[in-house]
């Protein structure tokens, strides 16, 4: 017994020591990695200057209309400074968004939707509007604000609609299936009877850490295009352009 | 001589391999210093991109991306990643042209039929399979075969893979919230007089087909395109997405890697958000 424990001991160091290489090397590949993203941030940074002063042609004309919805979530820790986000919905103006759903998880952005919309110009809270108004030629942005509530919650709430909808039903002992009202029409009809947005935003642009839709409205995001901006502190109106730019030369199949 | 040669570059190619499933094997064991992904979902896009880059004919994108999906089931099973979930075929795919449809349901029933091998991927890493869609729009012939491999692997526990056919995440709520209502009817019928039960969201969560399986930790789609395509939206609230630019049969290696390094940067940050929710 006694002289097993030295070489339990010596294998027991080995271990160590190899876990200690092994911790070393992993962290000189995040090393490696964080690297490669400060490189790759300094480039963006480069042609994001430069498309600001127009110096890349192909950004200097965007076709807008083709930008029907376009979707920001919003990180909650810097959804707290909404000067940002009043300066992001300014440049959205210039650019010419029609209509932007702000989402942050939290409805932090929602507590401050008054505040918001006295300071964009030409703003709107996007219900006042109607779609109808939603043409060319109307100025200013109608902005929508979105949290978490509006996500599975909401479809909780639509549930509990066609749950009566097919109890009231005049022959719910021919429908024991549920054909004829648990369809998504259906349950579209439902999230807007809820008093919810159904529509699909055509762009969502992701201010935060990481690419993630941070719980946006699932129904919603069907075929949304998202892409990831960084974050909202160190935003820049060159990355907006060129994102915006690049969604307007997207091609969808939807799956055909 | 020619054999001779032939034996040689065999043995070379066959060193050589090994040499290389040695290395990835050490890169991984550095790898799981950090935290890893329980649940990878991939959306397998590209393949007829790639029958057309390479000009092959219609179909073989399909054979060449099934192969790149061995190879990435392989990856994730060496890591000790539990929970794989793939896009294999979607409820608006039956739209495309049906000799196309048939030729993936062809496909499909044969690779079906493949995972009940002896020397399948199935028994190697004791993967249980689950089919998760609306099956009932799939043909006799490849539902039953997906009913078969759902039961004989049922007792599999060491990890899992989740095979999304017939599928969309918006029929996959509509489902949900159908079932949850018929349970609160059966419920009601079976009470008498007692009012009928709100549905709840835990109601809809467990109706979920994919509740099998925790959340995803990284979604993966390639081949660049930066939409979910109505897939898993209700369950990647807190995932983090990847869409590097390959198609679907030119993934590898790195682009695993590549997305579980930066997984484990943002590892603490998408806790936090988990933990709030």
């Amino acid at each position: 017994m006694d002289s097993n424990e030295p070489m339990l001991l010596l294998s027991s160091r080995i271990g160590q020591i190899g876990d200690l290489g092994l911790d070393l090397l992993w962290r000189f590949i995040h090393i490696v990695v964080s690297l490669c993203h400060i490189v790759s941030g300094i480039t963006e940074a480069i042609q994001s200057y430069a498309i600001s002063l127009g110096l890349i042609q192909k950004y200097t004309s965007i076709d807008i209309e083709k930008l029907r919805c376009l979707a920001v979530v919003v990180d909650i820790e810097v959804a707290r400074d909404v000067s940002k986000v009043v300066e992001l919905l300014q440049w959205l103006t210039t650019i010419g968004v029609k209509q932007v759903g702000l989402f942050d998880s939290q409805g932090l952005l929602k507590k401050s939707k008054d505040m918001i919309l006295e300071m964009v110009p030409g703003s709107m809270l996007l219900q006042e509007t109607g779609e109808k108004d939603i043409s060319p030629d109307r100025k200013g942005v109608a902005i929508e604000f979105i949290s978490s509530s509006d996500n599975k919650e909401a479809v909780v709430k639509a549930a509990n609609i066609l749950l009566q909808r097919h109890l009231k039903s005049s022959h719910p002992e021919n429908d024991d299936e549920g054909e004829n009202v648990f369809t998504e029409t259906h349950l579209n009809e439902a999230l807007r009877v809820v008093g919810e947005n159904v529509h699909v935003p055509d762009l969502m642009l992701v201010y935060g850490p990481v690419r993630s839709h941070l719980g946006f409205p699932a129904w919603r995001l069907r075929y949304t295009e998202i892409v990831h901006m960084g974050s909202l502190k160190y935003m820049r109106y060159g990355s907006l352009l060129k994102a915006i730019h690049k969604f307007t030369g997207v091609r969808q199949n939807y799956g055909v | 001589m020619v054999d001779q040669i032939r034996r040689m570059g065999g043995g070379v190619s066959q060193i050589l391999e090994q040499i290389h499933g040695f290395a990835r094997r050490c890169l991984f064991r550095v790898i799981s210093m950090g935290p890893l992904p329980t649940h990878l979902a991939f959306i397998m896009d590209g393949n007829r991109r790639y029958a057309k880059k390479r000009g092959l004919k219609d179909g073989s994108g399909h054979k060449a991306g099934f192969s790149a999906l061995m190879s990435m089931l392989q990856y994730c099973y060496e890591l000790g990643i539990k929970y794989v979930t793939i896009y294999a075929f979607s409820i608006d795919n039956f739209r495309r042209k049906p000799e196309e449809v048939q030729s993936l349901m062809d496909l499909l029933l044969e690779k079906i039929k493949s995972l009940l091998d002896k020397e399948s991927i199935v028994h190697e890493y004791g993967i249980r399979v689950y089919f998760i869609g609306n099956l009932a729009l799939l043909s006799d012939q490849v539902r039953a075969a997906a009913e078969e491999v759902m039961e004989a692997t049922a007792k599999n526990s060491r990890v899992v893979l989740l095979v999304c056919v017939a599928y969309n995440s918006t029929d996959e709520i509509v489902q949900a919230v159908k079932r949850s209502c018929m349970n609160k009817l059966v419920k009601h019928s079976e009470g008498g007089d007692r009012d009928i039960e709100r549905i709840q969201l835990v109601d809809v969560e467990e109706n979920m087909q994919m509740s099998v399986a925790p959340e995803p930790d990284i979604l993966i789609r390639s081949s660049g395109e930066t939409r979910l395509s109505n897939f898993l939206l209700w369950q990647t609230g807190n995932s983090q997405l990847f869409s590097p630019d390959a198609l679907w049969p030119e993934i590898g290696l790195r682009h695993l890697v590549w997305a579980i390094l930066n997984f484990q940067r943002s590892h603490s940050y998408l806790e936090k958000m988990k933990k709030q929710l």
